[in-house]
Protein backbone atom coordinates (compact mmCIF):
# COMPACT_ATOMS: atom_id res chain seq x y z
CA UNK A 1 0.00 0.00 0.00
CA UNK A 2 1.42 3.36 -1.04
CA UNK A 3 0.58 5.73 1.75
CA UNK A 4 2.54 8.88 0.92
CA UNK A 5 -0.28 10.56 -1.02
CA UNK A 6 -2.82 9.49 1.53
CA UNK A 7 -0.78 10.91 4.37
CA UNK A 8 -0.83 14.26 2.59
CA UNK A 9 -4.62 14.07 2.34
CA UNK A 10 -4.94 12.99 5.97
CA UNK A 11 -2.99 16.07 6.99
CA UNK A 12 -5.63 18.24 5.30
CA UNK A 13 -8.31 16.79 7.52
CA UNK A 14 -7.05 17.09 11.07
CA UNK A 15 -9.86 18.00 13.40
CA UNK A 16 -9.63 19.46 16.84
CA UNK A 17 -10.48 16.89 19.51
CA UNK A 18 -10.89 18.08 23.09
CA UNK A 19 -8.36 16.57 25.50
CA UNK A 20 -10.42 16.41 28.69
CA UNK A 21 -13.83 17.00 30.33
CA UNK A 22 -16.09 14.99 28.04
CA UNK A 23 -19.89 14.94 28.22
CA UNK A 24 -20.72 11.44 26.96
CA UNK A 25 -23.91 10.24 25.29
CA UNK A 26 -24.57 6.57 24.64
CA UNK A 27 -25.49 4.58 21.53
CA UNK A 28 -28.72 2.59 21.25
CA UNK A 29 -27.13 -0.14 19.11
CA UNK A 30 -23.96 -0.46 21.18
CA UNK A 31 -25.84 -0.66 24.48
CA UNK A 32 -27.81 -3.58 23.06
CA UNK A 33 -25.04 -5.43 21.24
CA UNK A 34 -21.66 -4.22 22.56
CA UNK A 35 -22.37 -2.91 26.07
CA UNK A 36 -18.89 -3.77 27.36
CA UNK A 37 -17.33 -1.43 24.78
CA UNK A 38 -18.99 1.60 26.33
CA UNK A 39 -17.94 0.34 29.76
CA UNK A 40 -14.37 0.03 28.44
CA UNK A 41 -14.43 3.58 27.04
CA UNK A 42 -15.05 4.89 30.56
CA UNK A 43 -12.31 2.68 32.03
CA UNK A 44 -9.74 3.79 29.45
CA UNK A 45 -10.60 7.46 29.85
CA UNK A 46 -10.80 7.46 33.65
CA UNK A 47 -8.43 4.74 34.82
CA UNK A 48 -5.81 4.60 32.06
CA UNK A 49 -5.73 8.26 31.02
CA UNK A 50 -7.03 10.07 34.11
CA UNK A 51 -9.62 12.08 32.17
CA UNK A 52 -12.93 13.54 33.30
CA UNK A 53 -15.89 11.93 31.52
CA UNK A 54 -19.49 12.44 32.61
CA UNK A 55 -22.83 10.88 31.78
CA UNK A 56 -26.14 12.55 32.65
CA UNK A 57 -28.69 9.82 33.50
CA UNK A 58 -31.49 11.93 31.97
CA UNK A 59 -30.12 11.63 28.45
CA UNK A 60 -31.93 9.43 25.94
CA UNK A 61 -31.72 8.30 22.36
CA UNK A 62 -31.23 11.13 19.87
CA UNK A 63 -33.93 9.31 17.82
CA UNK A 64 -31.43 8.93 14.95
CA UNK A 65 -32.48 5.46 13.79
CA UNK A 66 -36.09 6.67 13.78
CA UNK A 67 -35.02 9.73 11.81
CA UNK A 68 -33.02 7.81 9.21
CA UNK A 69 -35.80 5.25 8.84
CA UNK A 70 -37.98 8.32 8.27
CA UNK A 71 -40.68 7.85 10.92
CA UNK A 72 -39.31 10.74 13.04
CA UNK A 73 -39.39 14.24 11.49
CA UNK A 74 -36.21 16.35 11.28
CA UNK A 75 -37.81 18.99 13.49
CA UNK A 76 -38.35 16.39 16.22
CA UNK A 77 -34.82 14.98 15.99
CA UNK A 78 -33.31 18.47 16.09
CA UNK A 79 -35.21 19.14 19.31
CA UNK A 80 -34.17 15.77 20.80
CA UNK A 81 -30.57 16.74 20.03
CA UNK A 82 -31.12 20.19 21.53
CA UNK A 83 -32.29 18.46 24.73
CA UNK A 84 -29.01 16.50 24.89
CA UNK A 85 -27.13 19.81 24.51
CA UNK A 86 -29.25 21.26 27.33
CA UNK A 87 -28.24 18.37 29.61
CA UNK A 88 -24.59 19.02 28.73
CA UNK A 89 -25.01 22.71 29.54
CA UNK A 90 -26.80 21.99 32.82
CA UNK A 91 -24.02 19.55 33.78
CA UNK A 92 -21.35 22.22 33.27
CA UNK A 93 -19.62 20.65 30.25
CA UNK A 94 -18.76 21.96 26.78
CA UNK A 95 -17.07 19.03 25.04
CA UNK A 96 -19.70 16.70 23.62
CA UNK A 97 -18.66 13.12 22.82
CA UNK A 98 -20.97 10.59 21.30
CA UNK A 99 -20.68 6.80 21.22
CA UNK A 100 -22.79 6.51 18.07
CA UNK A 101 -21.86 7.39 14.47
CA UNK A 102 -25.47 7.94 13.37
CA UNK A 103 -25.75 10.41 16.24
CA UNK A 104 -22.38 11.99 15.43
CA UNK A 105 -23.47 12.51 11.83
CA UNK A 106 -26.74 14.01 12.97
CA UNK A 107 -25.17 16.31 15.58
CA UNK A 108 -22.77 17.51 12.89
CA UNK A 109 -25.55 18.00 10.33
CA UNK A 110 -27.77 19.82 12.82
CA UNK A 111 -25.03 22.19 13.97
CA UNK A 112 -24.22 22.92 10.31
CA UNK A 113 -27.92 23.47 9.55
CA UNK A 114 -28.20 25.93 12.44
CA UNK A 115 -25.07 27.70 11.22
CA UNK A 116 -26.52 28.21 7.74
CA UNK A 117 -30.14 28.71 8.84
CA UNK A 118 -30.13 30.62 12.16
CA UNK A 119 -33.93 30.87 12.02
CA UNK A 120 -34.10 27.06 12.33
CA UNK A 121 -31.94 27.15 15.46
CA UNK A 122 -34.18 29.86 16.92
CA UNK A 123 -37.26 27.73 16.22
CA UNK A 124 -35.69 24.65 17.81
CA UNK A 125 -34.80 26.69 20.91
CA UNK A 126 -38.43 27.78 21.16
CA UNK A 127 -39.66 24.21 20.67
CA UNK A 128 -37.35 22.85 23.35
CA UNK A 129 -38.33 25.57 25.80
CA UNK A 130 -42.01 24.97 25.13
CA UNK A 131 -41.74 21.18 25.46
CA UNK A 132 -39.30 20.92 28.37
CA UNK A 133 -38.52 24.39 29.73
CA UNK A 134 -34.84 23.76 28.96
CA UNK A 135 -32.26 26.00 27.29
CA UNK A 136 -28.86 25.13 25.89
CA UNK A 137 -25.44 26.20 24.74
CA UNK A 138 -23.98 24.55 21.68
CA UNK A 139 -20.92 22.39 22.36
CA UNK A 140 -17.57 24.08 21.87
CA UNK A 141 -16.14 20.75 20.70
CA UNK A 142 -17.90 17.77 19.11
CA UNK A 143 -16.17 14.44 18.82
CA UNK A 144 -16.98 10.82 18.23
CA UNK A 145 -15.66 8.44 20.87
CA UNK A 146 -13.30 6.91 18.28
CA UNK A 147 -11.79 10.39 17.76
CA UNK A 148 -10.92 10.42 21.47
CA UNK A 149 -9.26 6.99 21.38
CA UNK A 150 -7.43 8.11 18.21
CA UNK A 151 -6.21 11.21 20.03
CA UNK A 152 -4.73 9.08 22.82
CA UNK A 153 -3.53 6.21 20.62
CA UNK A 154 0.12 6.90 21.46
CA UNK A 155 -0.53 6.94 25.22
CA UNK A 156 -2.43 3.65 24.88
CA UNK A 157 0.41 2.27 22.73
CA UNK A 158 2.94 3.18 25.41
CA UNK A 159 0.99 1.13 27.96
CA UNK A 160 0.47 -1.79 25.58
CA UNK A 161 0.90 -5.30 26.95
CA UNK A 162 0.08 -6.87 23.59
CA UNK A 163 0.61 -5.58 20.08
CA UNK A 164 -1.00 -6.22 16.72
CA UNK A 165 1.78 -8.58 15.80
CA UNK A 166 1.61 -12.29 15.11
CA UNK A 167 3.45 -13.84 18.03
CA UNK A 168 4.50 -16.86 15.99
CA UNK A 169 5.85 -15.08 12.92
CA UNK A 170 6.67 -11.61 14.27
CA UNK A 171 4.75 -10.11 11.33
CA UNK A 172 2.25 -7.25 11.74
CA UNK A 173 -1.37 -8.42 11.81
CA UNK A 174 -3.31 -7.57 8.66
CA UNK A 175 -6.20 -5.31 9.61
CA UNK A 176 -9.27 -4.13 7.74
CA UNK A 177 -10.56 -0.81 9.00
CA UNK A 178 -14.23 -0.05 8.36
CA UNK A 179 -15.53 3.46 8.97
CA UNK A 180 -19.22 4.13 9.63
CA UNK A 181 -20.77 6.01 6.70
CA UNK A 182 -22.07 8.90 8.76
CA UNK A 183 -18.67 9.58 10.35
CA UNK A 184 -17.46 11.80 7.52
CA UNK A 185 -19.28 11.15 4.23
CA UNK A 186 -21.52 14.19 4.64
CA UNK A 187 -19.01 16.53 6.28
CA UNK A 188 -15.49 15.30 5.45
CA UNK A 189 -13.87 18.12 7.43
CA UNK A 190 -15.45 16.84 10.65
CA UNK A 191 -13.69 13.47 10.55
CA UNK A 192 -10.01 12.64 11.07
CA UNK A 193 -8.62 12.14 7.56
CA UNK A 194 -11.79 13.18 5.72
CA UNK A 195 -14.18 10.93 3.82
CA UNK A 196 -11.99 9.26 1.22
CA UNK A 197 -9.03 8.37 3.46
CA UNK A 198 -10.29 8.49 7.03
CA UNK A 199 -7.40 7.91 9.38
CA UNK A 200 -9.18 7.57 12.69
CA UNK A 201 -8.93 3.74 12.82
CA UNK A 202 -5.89 3.36 10.56
CA UNK A 203 -3.98 5.56 13.01
CA UNK A 204 -4.82 3.21 15.92
CA UNK A 205 -3.84 0.12 13.91
CA UNK A 206 -0.49 1.56 12.84
CA UNK A 207 0.30 2.87 16.33
CA UNK A 208 -0.42 -0.51 17.91
CA UNK A 209 1.75 -2.46 15.49
CA UNK A 210 -0.64 -3.67 12.80
CA UNK A 211 -0.76 -3.23 9.03
CA UNK A 212 -3.76 -1.64 7.32
CA UNK A 213 -5.15 -3.51 4.30
CA UNK A 214 -6.20 -1.41 1.32
CA UNK A 215 -8.79 -3.43 -0.60
CA UNK A 216 -11.18 -2.49 -3.42
CA UNK A 217 -14.43 -2.19 -1.44
CA UNK A 218 -12.83 -0.55 1.58
CA UNK A 219 -15.27 2.36 1.59
CA UNK A 220 -18.44 0.42 0.76
CA UNK A 221 -21.25 0.62 3.32
CA UNK A 222 -21.76 -2.41 5.62
CA UNK A 223 -25.35 -2.39 4.40
CA UNK A 224 -27.35 -1.34 7.47
CA UNK A 225 -29.41 1.03 5.36
CA UNK A 226 -31.80 1.62 8.31
CA UNK A 227 -35.16 0.48 6.81
CA UNK A 228 -33.19 -1.99 4.66
CA UNK A 229 -32.37 -3.96 7.81
CA UNK A 230 -35.21 -3.07 10.17
CA UNK A 231 -37.76 -4.75 7.88
CA UNK A 232 -37.21 -8.45 7.34
CA UNK A 233 -38.32 -8.28 3.69
CA UNK A 234 -35.50 -5.83 2.88
CA UNK A 235 -32.58 -7.59 4.55
CA UNK A 236 -31.19 -8.94 1.27
CA UNK A 237 -29.90 -5.39 0.63
CA UNK A 238 -28.03 -5.37 3.92
CA UNK A 239 -26.58 -8.86 3.51
CA UNK A 240 -25.50 -8.19 -0.11
CA UNK A 241 -23.51 -5.12 0.87
CA UNK A 242 -21.59 -7.02 3.55
CA UNK A 243 -21.02 -9.97 1.20
CA UNK A 244 -19.54 -7.61 -1.36
CA UNK A 245 -17.08 -6.37 1.24
CA UNK A 246 -16.13 -9.85 2.50
CA UNK A 247 -15.52 -11.13 -1.03
CA UNK A 248 -13.35 -8.10 -1.72
CA UNK A 249 -11.26 -8.29 1.47
CA UNK A 250 -10.89 -12.09 1.72
CA UNK A 251 -7.97 -12.43 -0.77
CA UNK A 252 -5.92 -10.15 1.51
CA UNK A 253 -6.39 -12.64 4.39
CA UNK A 254 -7.30 -10.15 7.12
CA UNK A 255 -6.67 -11.11 10.74
CA UNK A 256 -9.36 -8.74 11.99
CA UNK A 257 -11.86 -6.06 11.02
CA UNK A 258 -11.84 -2.89 13.13
CA UNK A 259 -14.92 -0.64 13.18
CA UNK A 260 -16.01 2.69 14.67
CA UNK A 261 -19.77 2.60 14.03
CA UNK A 262 -22.25 0.86 16.33
CA UNK A 263 -24.07 -1.04 13.59
CA UNK A 264 -21.16 -2.07 11.35
CA UNK A 265 -19.50 -4.52 13.78
CA UNK A 266 -22.85 -6.13 14.47
CA UNK A 267 -23.64 -6.57 10.77
CA UNK A 268 -20.13 -7.61 9.73
CA UNK A 269 -20.23 -10.16 12.57
CA UNK A 270 -23.76 -11.50 12.08
CA UNK A 271 -23.72 -11.56 8.28
CA UNK A 272 -20.62 -13.79 8.33
CA UNK A 273 -22.70 -16.27 10.31
CA UNK A 274 -25.69 -15.86 7.97
CA UNK A 275 -23.58 -16.37 4.84
CA UNK A 276 -22.00 -19.47 6.39
CA UNK A 277 -25.47 -20.91 7.05
CA UNK A 278 -26.80 -19.93 3.59
CA UNK A 279 -23.82 -20.89 1.46
CA UNK A 280 -21.36 -22.73 3.68
CA UNK A 281 -18.89 -19.90 3.07
CA UNK A 282 -16.47 -18.83 5.79
CA UNK A 283 -14.02 -15.97 5.28
CA UNK A 284 -11.20 -16.87 7.69
CA UNK A 285 -8.83 -19.83 7.72
CA UNK A 286 -9.98 -23.40 8.47
CA UNK A 287 -13.68 -22.63 8.81
CA UNK A 288 -13.05 -19.63 11.03
CA UNK A 289 -14.57 -16.21 10.46
CA UNK A 290 -12.78 -12.86 10.45
CA UNK A 291 -13.11 -11.42 13.98
CA UNK A 292 -14.81 -8.00 14.03
CA UNK A 293 -13.90 -5.62 16.83
CA UNK A 294 -14.88 -2.23 18.16
CA UNK A 295 -12.05 0.24 18.83
CA UNK A 296 -12.56 -0.07 22.59
CA UNK A 297 -12.35 -3.86 22.38
CA UNK A 298 -9.09 -3.58 20.45
CA UNK A 299 -7.68 -0.92 22.80
CA UNK A 300 -8.72 -3.13 25.73
CA UNK A 301 -6.90 -6.15 24.27
CA UNK A 302 -3.79 -4.07 23.63
CA UNK A 303 -3.91 -2.81 27.22
CA UNK A 304 -4.23 -6.36 28.55
CA UNK A 305 -7.84 -6.54 29.72
CA UNK A 306 -9.54 -9.95 29.96
CA UNK A 307 -11.32 -10.73 26.65
CA UNK A 308 -14.48 -11.77 28.50
CA UNK A 309 -14.56 -8.46 30.42
CA UNK A 310 -14.45 -6.80 26.99
CA UNK A 311 -17.54 -8.73 25.88
CA UNK A 312 -15.92 -10.80 23.13
CA UNK A 313 -18.13 -13.74 24.14
CA UNK A 314 -21.19 -12.03 22.62
CA UNK A 315 -19.66 -11.92 19.16
CA UNK A 316 -21.05 -14.53 16.78
CA UNK A 317 -17.66 -14.76 15.02
CA UNK A 318 -15.27 -16.03 17.71
CA UNK A 319 -12.27 -13.82 18.49
CA UNK A 320 -10.09 -16.69 19.74
CA UNK A 321 -8.02 -16.97 16.50
CA UNK A 322 -7.03 -13.31 16.94
CA UNK A 323 -6.24 -13.79 20.65
CA UNK A 324 -4.01 -16.74 19.76
CA UNK A 325 -2.14 -14.72 17.14
CA UNK A 326 -1.57 -11.84 19.56
CA UNK A 327 -0.52 -14.25 22.30
CA UNK A 328 -3.30 -13.12 24.65
CA UNK A 329 -4.17 -15.76 27.27
CA UNK A 330 -7.83 -16.56 27.91
CA UNK A 331 -9.79 -19.13 29.89
CA UNK A 332 -12.33 -20.85 27.64
CA UNK A 333 -14.07 -22.29 30.69
CA UNK A 334 -14.98 -18.79 31.87
CA UNK A 335 -16.35 -17.57 28.54
CA UNK A 336 -20.03 -18.05 29.29
CA UNK A 337 -20.11 -17.52 33.07
CA UNK A 338 -22.20 -14.88 34.77
CA UNK A 339 -20.83 -12.20 37.10
CA UNK A 340 -20.88 -14.61 40.04
CA UNK A 341 -18.93 -17.23 38.12
CA UNK A 342 -21.94 -19.49 37.51
CA UNK A 343 -22.64 -21.12 34.16
CA UNK A 344 -25.20 -19.57 31.83
CA UNK A 345 -25.04 -22.58 29.51
CA UNK A 346 -23.58 -21.89 26.08
CA UNK A 347 -24.89 -20.93 22.64
CA UNK A 348 -25.50 -23.62 20.05
CA UNK A 349 -22.67 -24.08 17.56
CA UNK A 350 -23.37 -22.86 14.02
CA UNK A 351 -23.49 -25.42 11.18
CA UNK A 352 -20.25 -24.31 9.50
CA UNK A 353 -18.60 -21.39 11.25
CA UNK A 354 -16.06 -22.73 13.73
CA UNK A 355 -17.20 -22.08 17.28
CA UNK A 356 -15.22 -22.08 20.50
CA UNK B 1 -43.54 25.84 -9.72
CA UNK B 2 -46.23 23.57 -8.37
CA UNK B 3 -47.71 23.35 -4.91
CA UNK B 4 -46.01 20.03 -4.21
CA UNK B 5 -42.63 21.31 -5.36
CA UNK B 6 -43.04 24.38 -3.15
CA UNK B 7 -43.82 22.14 -0.20
CA UNK B 8 -40.58 20.21 -0.72
CA UNK B 9 -38.58 23.37 -1.39
CA UNK B 10 -39.67 24.75 1.97
CA UNK B 11 -37.53 22.16 3.75
CA UNK B 12 -33.98 23.28 4.58
CA UNK B 13 -32.71 19.83 3.63
CA UNK B 14 -34.10 20.37 0.14
CA UNK B 15 -32.34 23.71 -0.10
CA UNK B 16 -29.08 22.09 1.02
CA UNK B 17 -29.56 18.95 -1.07
CA UNK B 18 -30.43 20.35 -4.50
CA UNK B 19 -28.13 22.93 -6.04
CA UNK B 20 -27.90 22.13 -9.75
CA UNK B 21 -27.55 18.60 -11.08
CA UNK B 22 -25.63 18.05 -14.32
CA UNK B 23 -26.86 14.47 -14.62
CA UNK B 24 -23.37 12.96 -14.58
CA UNK B 25 -24.51 9.84 -12.71
CA UNK B 26 -21.63 9.77 -10.22
CA UNK B 27 -24.17 9.33 -7.40
CA UNK B 28 -25.65 6.28 -9.12
CA UNK B 29 -22.20 4.80 -9.70
CA UNK B 30 -21.33 4.96 -6.00
CA UNK B 31 -24.81 4.06 -4.66
CA UNK B 32 -25.16 0.69 -2.83
CA UNK B 33 -28.93 0.77 -3.43
CA UNK B 34 -28.46 1.23 -7.19
CA UNK B 35 -26.50 -1.99 -7.24
CA UNK B 36 -29.24 -3.92 -5.49
CA UNK B 37 -32.51 -2.29 -6.54
CA UNK B 38 -33.89 -0.77 -9.74
CA UNK B 39 -32.82 2.59 -8.39
CA UNK B 40 -30.90 5.60 -9.63
CA UNK B 41 -30.42 8.63 -7.39
CA UNK B 42 -29.59 10.61 -10.54
CA UNK B 43 -33.16 10.09 -11.78
CA UNK B 44 -34.63 11.29 -8.48
CA UNK B 45 -32.71 14.56 -8.70
CA UNK B 46 -33.57 14.88 -12.38
CA UNK B 47 -37.30 14.57 -11.69
CA UNK B 48 -37.14 17.12 -8.88
CA UNK B 49 -35.35 19.58 -11.17
CA UNK B 50 -38.33 19.53 -13.54
CA UNK B 51 -40.54 21.12 -10.84
CA UNK B 52 -43.32 18.96 -12.33
CA UNK B 53 -45.92 18.29 -9.61
CA UNK B 54 -47.45 15.34 -11.43
CA UNK B 55 -44.08 13.62 -11.75
CA UNK B 56 -43.29 14.40 -8.11
CA UNK B 57 -46.62 12.95 -6.95
CA UNK B 58 -45.88 9.74 -8.87
CA UNK B 59 -42.50 9.61 -7.18
CA UNK B 60 -44.08 10.01 -3.73
CA UNK B 61 -46.40 7.08 -4.49
CA UNK B 62 -43.66 4.90 -5.96
CA UNK B 63 -41.47 2.10 -4.63
CA UNK B 64 -38.43 4.05 -5.82
CA UNK B 65 -38.02 6.51 -2.96
CA UNK B 66 -37.89 3.66 -0.42
CA UNK B 67 -34.86 1.92 -1.95
CA UNK B 68 -32.19 4.31 -0.60
CA UNK B 69 -30.28 3.20 2.52
CA UNK B 70 -29.40 6.79 3.55
CA UNK B 71 -25.69 5.91 3.72
CA UNK B 72 -25.00 9.29 2.09
CA UNK B 73 -22.20 7.95 -0.13
CA UNK B 74 -23.65 10.14 -2.89
CA UNK B 75 -23.06 13.28 -0.85
CA UNK B 76 -19.29 12.79 -0.74
CA UNK B 77 -18.92 12.27 -4.45
CA UNK B 78 -21.33 14.71 -6.11
CA UNK B 79 -19.18 17.20 -8.03
CA UNK B 80 -21.85 19.89 -7.67
CA UNK B 81 -22.55 19.64 -3.95
CA UNK B 82 -25.97 18.01 -4.28
CA UNK B 83 -27.16 15.49 -1.71
CA UNK B 84 -29.57 12.97 -3.27
CA UNK B 85 -29.72 11.03 0.01
CA UNK B 86 -30.88 14.15 1.81
CA UNK B 87 -33.55 14.77 -0.85
CA UNK B 88 -34.82 11.25 -0.21
CA UNK B 89 -35.45 12.17 3.45
CA UNK B 90 -37.56 15.11 2.28
CA UNK B 91 -39.52 12.98 -0.21
CA UNK B 92 -40.19 10.26 2.37
CA UNK B 93 -41.39 12.83 4.89
CA UNK B 94 -43.86 14.26 2.35
CA UNK B 95 -44.99 10.80 1.22
CA UNK B 96 -45.93 9.91 4.79
CA UNK B 97 -47.51 13.22 5.74
CA UNK B 98 -49.64 13.21 2.55
CA UNK B 99 -50.57 9.53 2.82
CA UNK B 100 -48.92 8.50 -0.46
CA UNK B 101 -46.62 5.94 1.20
CA UNK B 102 -49.40 3.34 1.43
CA UNK B 103 -49.54 3.15 -2.38
CA UNK B 104 -46.30 1.11 -2.54
CA UNK B 105 -45.21 -2.18 -1.01
CA UNK B 106 -42.00 -0.65 0.37
CA UNK B 107 -43.78 2.48 1.55
CA UNK B 108 -46.37 0.49 3.53
CA UNK B 109 -43.50 -0.91 5.62
CA UNK B 110 -43.32 2.42 7.46
CA UNK B 111 -46.06 1.28 9.83
CA UNK B 112 -43.87 -1.60 11.03
CA UNK B 113 -40.98 0.80 11.69
CA UNK B 114 -43.29 3.24 13.50
CA UNK B 115 -44.70 0.48 15.68
CA UNK B 116 -41.25 -0.83 16.63
CA UNK B 117 -38.43 1.75 16.61
CA UNK B 118 -40.89 4.66 16.79
CA UNK B 119 -42.78 3.35 19.80
CA UNK B 120 -39.61 2.13 21.54
CA UNK B 121 -38.24 5.69 21.48
CA UNK B 122 -41.33 6.83 23.37
CA UNK B 123 -41.70 3.79 25.65
CA UNK B 124 -38.07 3.12 26.60
CA UNK B 125 -36.06 6.18 25.50
CA UNK B 126 -34.00 3.94 23.17
CA UNK B 127 -34.35 3.20 19.45
CA UNK B 128 -33.68 -0.48 20.19
CA UNK B 129 -34.30 -2.49 23.34
CA UNK B 130 -32.99 -6.00 24.06
CA UNK B 131 -36.26 -7.61 25.16
CA UNK B 132 -37.88 -6.47 21.88
CA UNK B 133 -35.24 -7.92 19.56
CA UNK B 134 -36.82 -11.35 19.28
CA UNK B 135 -34.62 -14.16 17.91
CA UNK B 136 -37.55 -15.54 15.89
CA UNK B 137 -37.82 -12.23 14.01
CA UNK B 138 -34.03 -12.00 13.70
CA UNK B 139 -32.70 -15.40 12.63
CA UNK B 140 -29.63 -13.63 11.21
CA UNK B 141 -28.59 -12.69 14.73
CA UNK B 142 -27.57 -16.30 15.23
CA UNK B 143 -27.30 -18.63 18.23
CA UNK B 144 -25.18 -16.26 20.33
CA UNK B 145 -27.94 -13.63 20.37
CA UNK B 146 -30.50 -16.38 21.00
CA UNK B 147 -28.46 -17.47 24.05
CA UNK B 148 -27.90 -13.87 25.12
CA UNK B 149 -31.59 -13.07 24.78
CA UNK B 150 -32.47 -16.07 26.95
CA UNK B 151 -30.08 -14.88 29.69
CA UNK B 152 -30.29 -11.17 28.94
CA UNK B 153 -30.29 -9.81 32.50
CA UNK B 154 -27.34 -11.97 33.60
CA UNK B 155 -25.38 -11.27 30.41
CA UNK B 156 -25.93 -7.53 30.70
CA UNK B 157 -24.85 -7.62 34.36
CA UNK B 158 -21.72 -9.60 33.41
CA UNK B 159 -20.83 -7.02 30.76
CA UNK B 160 -21.21 -4.08 33.11
CA UNK B 161 -24.62 -2.76 32.03
CA UNK B 162 -27.15 -1.16 34.37
CA UNK B 163 -30.05 -2.83 32.57
CA UNK B 164 -33.49 -1.78 33.83
CA UNK B 165 -31.97 -0.10 36.91
CA UNK B 166 -31.95 3.53 37.96
CA UNK B 167 -29.04 5.97 37.70
CA UNK B 168 -26.59 6.38 34.84
CA UNK B 169 -25.14 3.51 32.83
CA UNK B 170 -25.74 1.17 29.94
CA UNK B 171 -29.43 0.40 29.22
CA UNK B 172 -30.49 2.06 32.48
CA UNK B 173 -34.21 2.62 32.98
CA UNK B 174 -34.89 6.07 31.56
CA UNK B 175 -36.87 7.94 34.26
CA UNK B 176 -40.55 8.59 33.53
CA UNK B 177 -40.09 12.37 33.70
CA UNK B 178 -37.54 12.14 30.86
CA UNK B 179 -39.85 9.91 28.80
CA UNK B 180 -42.56 12.51 29.40
CA UNK B 181 -40.23 15.18 27.98
CA UNK B 182 -39.64 13.08 24.84
CA UNK B 183 -43.38 12.73 24.36
CA UNK B 184 -43.84 16.48 24.71
CA UNK B 185 -41.07 17.10 22.18
CA UNK B 186 -42.89 14.77 19.77
CA UNK B 187 -46.15 16.63 20.39
CA UNK B 188 -44.64 20.08 19.84
CA UNK B 189 -42.48 19.29 16.81
CA UNK B 190 -44.70 17.12 14.62
CA UNK B 191 -43.43 13.70 15.70
CA UNK B 192 -46.79 12.70 17.13
CA UNK B 193 -48.60 14.03 14.06
CA UNK B 194 -46.28 11.93 11.80
CA UNK B 195 -47.00 8.83 13.89
CA UNK B 196 -50.74 9.47 13.71
CA UNK B 197 -50.58 9.98 9.94
CA UNK B 198 -48.75 6.68 9.48
CA UNK B 199 -51.34 4.89 11.64
CA UNK B 200 -54.40 6.47 10.06
CA UNK B 201 -53.38 6.09 6.42
CA UNK B 202 -52.27 2.50 7.07
CA UNK B 203 -55.60 1.58 8.70
CA UNK B 204 -57.45 3.10 5.78
CA UNK B 205 -55.30 1.15 3.33
CA UNK B 206 -55.68 -2.11 5.26
CA UNK B 207 -59.45 -1.60 5.02
CA UNK B 208 -59.23 -1.05 1.26
CA UNK B 209 -57.09 -4.17 0.89
CA UNK B 210 -59.42 -6.17 3.15
CA UNK B 211 -56.57 -7.20 5.47
CA UNK B 212 -56.91 -7.37 9.24
CA UNK B 213 -55.02 -4.65 11.13
CA UNK B 214 -55.44 -4.10 14.87
CA UNK B 215 -53.20 -2.14 17.25
CA UNK B 216 -50.76 -5.00 17.94
CA UNK B 217 -47.65 -6.20 16.12
CA UNK B 218 -49.27 -9.53 15.45
CA UNK B 219 -51.90 -9.25 12.72
CA UNK B 220 -52.15 -10.06 9.03
CA UNK B 221 -51.30 -6.55 7.78
CA UNK B 222 -48.23 -6.25 10.02
CA UNK B 223 -47.01 -9.71 9.02
CA UNK B 224 -47.52 -8.85 5.36
CA UNK B 225 -45.62 -5.55 5.42
CA UNK B 226 -42.78 -6.98 7.55
CA UNK B 227 -42.15 -10.06 5.43
CA UNK B 228 -43.65 -9.59 1.97
CA UNK B 229 -41.21 -9.19 -0.91
CA UNK B 230 -42.82 -9.28 -4.32
CA UNK B 231 -39.34 -9.65 -5.85
CA UNK B 232 -40.20 -6.90 -8.33
CA UNK B 233 -37.62 -4.46 -7.04
CA UNK B 234 -34.38 -5.69 -8.53
CA UNK B 235 -32.20 -4.26 -11.20
CA UNK B 236 -32.47 -6.02 -14.54
CA UNK B 237 -29.21 -7.79 -15.27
Amino acid sequence: MKVEGKRRIWKDYQKEIADDRYFYVRSCVRQNFFPASEKMFFRILKEELGKDIFENAAHTTCSGIGYHSDVVPFETTMTMVARQFALMTESGYQNFTTSCITSFGLYTEILETWHHFPEVEARVRENLKKATGREFDKPSNLSHASDVIYKFRKEIGEKARYRLVNKQTGQPLRCVEHIGCHYSRMFPGKGVGGAEYPYVLAGMIEEWGGEVIDYPERRHCCGFGFRQYLIQANRGYSLSCSKKKFDSMAPYKPDLILTNCPGCPMFLDRWQYTLSEMEGTTYGENGQGIPVLTYEELAGLVLGYDPWDLGLQVHQVPAEPLLDKMGIPYDSNRKFLNRDGQSMGRPKAPSFLKFY
Amino acid sequence: MGELYDRLAGDVRFVEGLKACLNCGTCTAICPAAEFYAYQPRQIVDILQTHDDQAIESLLKSETIWYCGECMSCVTRCPRGNAPGLLITVLRAASQDLGYFVESEKGRQQLAIKRTVGEWILDYGYCLYPSEILPEKHPEQGPVWEWEHEHIEEVMERLGANYKKTGPGILRKVPQEDLDEIRKIFDVTGGTARFNAIENYSKQKAGEMGIDLDDTLDNDYMKKIYTENSQNHGREL
